[in-house]
């Protein structure tokens, strides 16, 4: 019997690595116009704040966003008021999309069992997937600080930077902690992609997907303002989102980041196994 | 393995809810053959397909794919056996080589070295050369489908799994696939073709298997399934009632013919089968025309006909338009 297939994969030809899945997934997902669309909203965020502060009169201080009274006076807040202002909706948003659309998104394409009999293996697929969904959860915020740090260099005037503890930094320094808090930020976002990507194993219907991790992060966020909800506060996975002020202090005050990593942690491990459970024994009927 | 079957499956079954989408499926497809896999819509073929290649999980039964328990050694099964399952699917907005780019890099036991040229060889192979950096988007039924079809010929394959591989295609673009597949069972490649017209496994298929409401109603040898079908006698005489006799005289159950008018001014049509299945006629054509003429029946026309295949299709599985339930 002529087994070609076998014959030629015993003649020794060097396997991939299995990163070939990766990088065909990073390169799909940042070569589609969606994520490009996406992450040029993000970055309109913080140009729409300096054009903003720039034709108006001075912002009074103590009104608005924080931050958003020193940008007249020091270009680089206009990256830490776009950041603070993106937390509660636009990233989870954006977030929501990307990862909601992980596994529905194949599975509406019918992509999935073209995948699946390649076959790319139902756990390396998942874990690839949110690979994919965590890199946009790096440069998402990422965007907005240095779309914001060169709007505000562009139009306002750059230099020290007073910080929260009251301490002043270089600006080569303050732009170091705008992406420490971009860094923070990808922590932050870790846990509702582990909650969209299972959501995602749930439907075909990746817009389904996509509206219910945003709705759950709303809902999330709703009960982290209600006092009466207090015990429930620190398991809720927003309940660190903000809390990336500890980074503008000298020295760093890491204890938020550390919380927050460990609250995001359990998060993916939570839905990381459900998404797991859910995906490895699904029927693909798509 | 030598003689072996690529495809066996024992008893398998999917139920959705009450419903048995396929019911106790024994398929056996040898190594080497071009098997066509025929029923109507809605018969439990994709649903089949879907379980031999591990997307589904039966309720009952098992599959063996190339001597290898399914879905336990998928890894090692997979990666030879290409596939084309319920029409092509592909990234709207990527191009045609970028999609077969991604899904050969899907498999980790893909080469990267040679993807390139793998991915131009495959698009070669079904003519899509000059559209394969256009976007997907762009493509027609049949360019996808041509696509689906370059996929699964990605590497070298030991099965080809081919779920309607002809569907949306033209005419000209049909029988490219069938020399397509026709040359590559000549490489020793087994194909496991379904479809829901006749004409197509007919014409292609050395083997065959018939699903009817999720069961298998046979299967075997294309020629087998041929003469499995009935045999019949056509008569046409103006002695209608004495042929009448003569055929039940034989043992034969003479009717009317089924579409002509009864009554037509050169004789009457009788209509009598000779035979069902494998059995041997019990009366030999020549034989009914010599007791005709011994009994002084005057005949105008005689003829044997045998059932094509798609009488023996729609006598197994149905007529008419309606979707199997």
């Amino acid at each position: 019997m002529p087994q070609a297939a076998q014959t030629a994969r015993a003649a020794g030809a060097p396997r991939s690595s299995g990163l070939s899945l990766l990088g065909s997934e990073l390169k799909v997902l940042f070569g589609r116009r969606r994520t490009w669309a996406l992450l040029l909203a993000l970055a309109a965020i913080p140009v729409l704040i300096a054009v903003a502060v720039k034709v108006s009169s001075a912002v009074p201080p103590g009104r608005g966003p924080a931050f958003l009274d020193r940008i007249t006076q020091n270009g680089l807040f206009v990256a830490f008021t776009a950041m603070l202002v993106s937390v509660p909706l636009f990233m989870p948003l954006a977030v929501g999309v990307v990862a909601g659309d992980t596994i529905a998104g194949e599975a509406s394409l019918g992509t999935l069992r073209y995948l699946l009999v390649a076959p790319a293996g139902r756990v390396r697929l998942l874990l690839v997937k949110y690979a994919g969904a965590l890199a946009f959860c790096i440069v998402a915020p990422l965007t907005v600080g240095l779309a914001g740090a060169a709007i505000g260099a562009a139009l306002f005037p750059v230099g020290p930077v007073t910080l929260l503890s009251g301490g002043v930094v270089q600006p080569a320094e303050a732009a170091l902690r705008i992406v420490l808090i971009a860094a923070y930020l990808a922590v932050s976002l870790a846990g509702l992609s582990a909650i969209g990507l299972f959501l995602s194993t749930l439907t075909v219907v990746p817009v389904g997907a996509m509206a219910a991790t945003v709705v759950v992060s709303v809902v999330t966020e709703v009960a982290d303002q209600l006092p009466q909800l207090d015990w429930l506060h620190p398991w809720l996975f927003s309940h660190y989102w903000l809390g990336f002020g500890d980074l503008l202090r000298q020295p760093v005050a890491w204890d938020s980041f550390a919380s927050n990593a460990l609250l995001q942690a359990g998060y993916m491990a939570v839905f990381g196994a459900l998404a797991y459970g859910r995906f490895v024994t699904k029927d693909i009927l798509s | 393995m030598a003689g072996g079957l690529a495809i066996e499956t024992r008893g398998l079954s999917k139920h959705f809810g009450q419903q048995a989408a396929v019911d106790r499926v024994d398929l056996a497809v040898p190594h080497g053959t071009v098997f066509g896999f025929l029923g109507p819509n809605g018969s439990g073929k994709t649903t089949t397909i879907r379980m031999l290649l591990g997307l589904a999980a039966p309720s009952a039964g098992t599959v063996n794919l190339l001597g290898q328990e399914m879905p336990d050694k998928l890894h090692d099964v997979l990666p030879r056996v290409g596939a084309l399952v319920e029409g092509p699917a592909f990234y709207p907005f990527l191009s045609g080589a970028a999609n077969l780019h991604r899904l050969d890099s899907a498999s980790p036991h893909t080469v990267p070295a040679t993807r390139k040229a793998r991915v131009q060889q495959a698009l070669e192979r079904v003519g899509l050369e000059h559209a394969a950096g256009k976007r997907v988007h762009a493509y027609s039924l049949g360019m996808k489908q041509r696509l689906g079809i370059a996929n699964a010929l990605l590497s070298p394959r030991d099965l080809l799994v081919l779920d309607e591989p002809t569907n949306g295609l033209d005419p000209q673009g049909t029988r490219e696939v069938r020399n397509l597949v026709r040359s590559l069972a000549h490489q020793g490649t087994t194909v496991f073709v379904s479809s829901h017209l006749l004409a197509e496994v007919d014409q292609m298929c050395t083997h065959a298997a018939v699903m009817s409401v999720g069961k298998l109603v046979a299967q075997g040898p294309l020629a087998e399934l041929r003469q499995a079908g009935s045999m019949r006698l056509r008569l046409v005489t103006p002695d209608a009632g004495a042929a009448r006799q003569v055929l039940a005289g034989l043992g034969l159950v003479p009717g009317p013919g089924q579409s002509e008018p009864r009554a037509q001014p050169d004789g009457e049509t009788v209509v009598a089968v000779l035979h069902t299945g494998t059995r041997r006629p019990s009366v030999l054509p020549e034989d009914v025309v010599a007791h005709l003429v011994q009994a002084g029946v005057r005949v105008r026309g005689f003829a044997v006909e045998r059932e094509s295949l798609e009488d023996r299709f729609v006598a197994l599985t149905g007529e008419g338009f309606d979707v199997a339930q």
